[in-house]
């Protein structure tokens, strides 16, 4: 599905060169969440925009359904989630959901259609007709996974899409996050800085270190797919959590 | 309404200036009338004397109020005296400018955005272009375009372009680059067309800078036309009323010219306020 062999991303600054990535080798099989975790700096955010295309690397191979990023855009093959909502203000949130449908060319009736299906989805039943700044943060933050799931892109990137959360709120997103997973099957790729949240929404847990970017750990989570919250309490969650800690201080090395 | 009370405040405070002013102004007059015909004058007569003088050198509020009065109502509005008469050639010859100012600003800004030749080399132009005073540059508008046998409206109109597309470019320039890179990233991802990118996200997020823009560029424009009917001994226009007003020292004339120049100018920007507040609502980009 993914694959990445010898990956590198080295950016050229004023300072001299910055390795943003090195020799990070992975593979993610459909249907899999894999969270990247690890402190400002450790490339995953890179990463994920290298899948995306949007940055190219330097050093390795890298394929995406079995071609190069760029044309897995182009095939697009993938609904990306971003930090913040980033909604056009002056959309509405139905509108917002149809303009990756209005850019790809659906027919008004299956995009009307689509953004009933997805709004559902999202639990934003009857909000289509709300401007953004009418909604929550959460709500926004929703909207917008509305919007990446709105065309068939069997591969979801989100970027710390719950970052600026408050946690009460994180812990509900990450609850329909799951569902959401179980209900449409597709591959996600989701880069966080929270350890409980990367423990209990992945498959598996790329722990990731900076200076130069690299991956120092995979954790394969034994959790099972059913995870109700309180599964944060149970003695294998935190065991998981655990180890990714001490993968994160492995990777910093003497610095902290 | 709280609001009522500095404005009103801020006013009076104008009027009393104004009228101080007109009697120190024009006293001078009075006080060489009363010499030269061997006459005392007290200083009650000589404040009378200030408020209704014909030619006076700073006319009073209540003179120019008057002649501004008898300019728009005094007589039929196709009459020559009529200041609506002048108002509305100066005000046809304003919106074509506007007009054509507006869209060639709106396509250079698309242009340096989108072409980075264009990015580099038609700002700096753009920009001496506003540096030559207009009043150089308006007579030779006017006989070049005459010797090529175009006169009337149109020159005048092309001083009010000249003038007003340069804030149009600035605002249009920042308004079509004010989405940020995340926004951009996003349409990349849809592999969206620059096309797509321009209709779907540059042009509505320029929105809000365009009607700033397009208020400055309007009070320009009805500069540029009055300033391009000075140079060509123009008959009609509130140009030419103020040029004619002061070749014969008409001075409630000219201040009766320059207030409904004011209030055109005023009317103008208050209507294109209005448009926005309609067109930002009906985006959704009003709260």
């Amino acid at each position: 599905m993914i694959e990445a062999k010898g990956l590198g991303l080295t950016f050229q600054t004023n300072d001299g060169p910055v390795h943003a990535l090195t020799d990070v080798n992975l593979t993610i099989g459909k249907g899999e969440f894999v969270s990247f975790i690890g402190p400002s700096g450790c490339g995953k955010t890179t990463f994920l925009r290298c899948i995306a295309a949007l940055e190219h690397p330097t050093q390795g191979a890298l394929t995406v359904n079995g071609t190069s990023p760029d044309a897995a855009r182009q095939a697009r093959a993938y609904g990306y989630v971003f930090q913040a909502a980033g909604l056009y203000p002056w959309r509405t949130i139905a509108g917002n959901v149809k303009l990756p449908l209005e850019i790809m060319g659906y027919s008004k009736a299956e995009q009307n259609e689509r953004v009933r299906k997805v709004l559902s989805l999202v639990d934003l039943d009857g909000f289509g007709k709300k401007f953004p700044w009418q909604l929550s943060g959460g709500m926004q933050q929703r909207a917008s996974i509305a919007r990446a799931l709105a065309f068939d892109a069997d591969i979801l990137l989100m970027d710390e899409p719950f970052g600026a959360l408050d946690e009460i709120v994180r812990d509900r997103l990450n609850e329909e996050l799951l569902k959401l997973w179980a209900a449409t099957g597709k591959t996600i790729g989701f880069v966080t800085h929270s350890i409980p949240e990367a423990v209990y929404l992945s498959t598996r847990i790329v722990v990731m270190s900076p200076r130069p970017g690299r991956i120092t750990d995979v954790i394969e989570s034994t959790l099972p797919k059913e995870r109700p919250l309180e599964i944060r309490d149970s003695r294998e969650f935190i065991e998981i959590a655990h180890r990714v800690r001490e993968g994160l201080r492995a990777g910093h090395g003497d610095e902290v | 309404m709280r609001s009522v009370l500095p404005i009103l405040a801020v006013l009076l405070a104008i009027v009393a200036v104004w009228y101080i002013a007109a009697i120190r102004m024009n006293s001078t007059w009075t006080y060489d009338q009363a010499a030269r015909a061997e006459t005392e004058v007290s200083f009650a007569e000589v404040v009378v004397d200030t408020m209704a003088q014909e030619r006076p050198v700073l006319p009073a509020p209540h003179q120019v109020a008057v002649g501004l009065w008898e300019g728009l109502f005094g007589q039929k509005f196709t009459s020559k005296r009529s200041l609506v008469y002048h108002g509305w050639i100066t005000l046809s010859a304003t919106l074509v400018g506007f007009a054509i100012g507006t869209g060639l600003g709106i396509l250079l800004a698309v242009g340096i955005v989108h072409n980075r030749a264009m990015d580099l080399s038609v700002m700096p132009w753009a920009i001496a272009s506003q540096t030559i005073p207009i009043l150089a540059i308006a007579p030779m508008v006017i006989v070049v375009l005459a010797s090529v046998g175009v006169t009337g409206l149109l020159p005048k109109a092309v001083i009010s372009a000249y003038l007003s597309f340069f804030p149009v470019v600035v605002g249009m320039v920042k308004g079509l680059r004010s989405p940020d890179r995340m926004q951009l990233d996003l349409l990349k991802t849809y592999n969206a067309s620059r096309w797509a990118a321009f209709w779907k996200l540059r042009l509505p997020a320029s929105m809000p800078y365009l009607f700033a823009s397009l208020k400055v560029s309007m009070a320009a424009s009805l500069v540029g036309a009055i300033v391009g009917e000075l140079p060509a001994g123009a008959t009609s226009g509130l140009g030419a009323r103020l040029l004619s007003g002061s070749y014969y020292g008409q001075t409630i004339q000219i201040w009766a010219a320059l207030f409904a120049a004011a209030i055109l100018a005023a009317g103008l920007v208050i209507v294109i306020g209005a448009i926005e507040k309609v067109a930002l609502r009906r985006m959704g980009m009003v709260r």
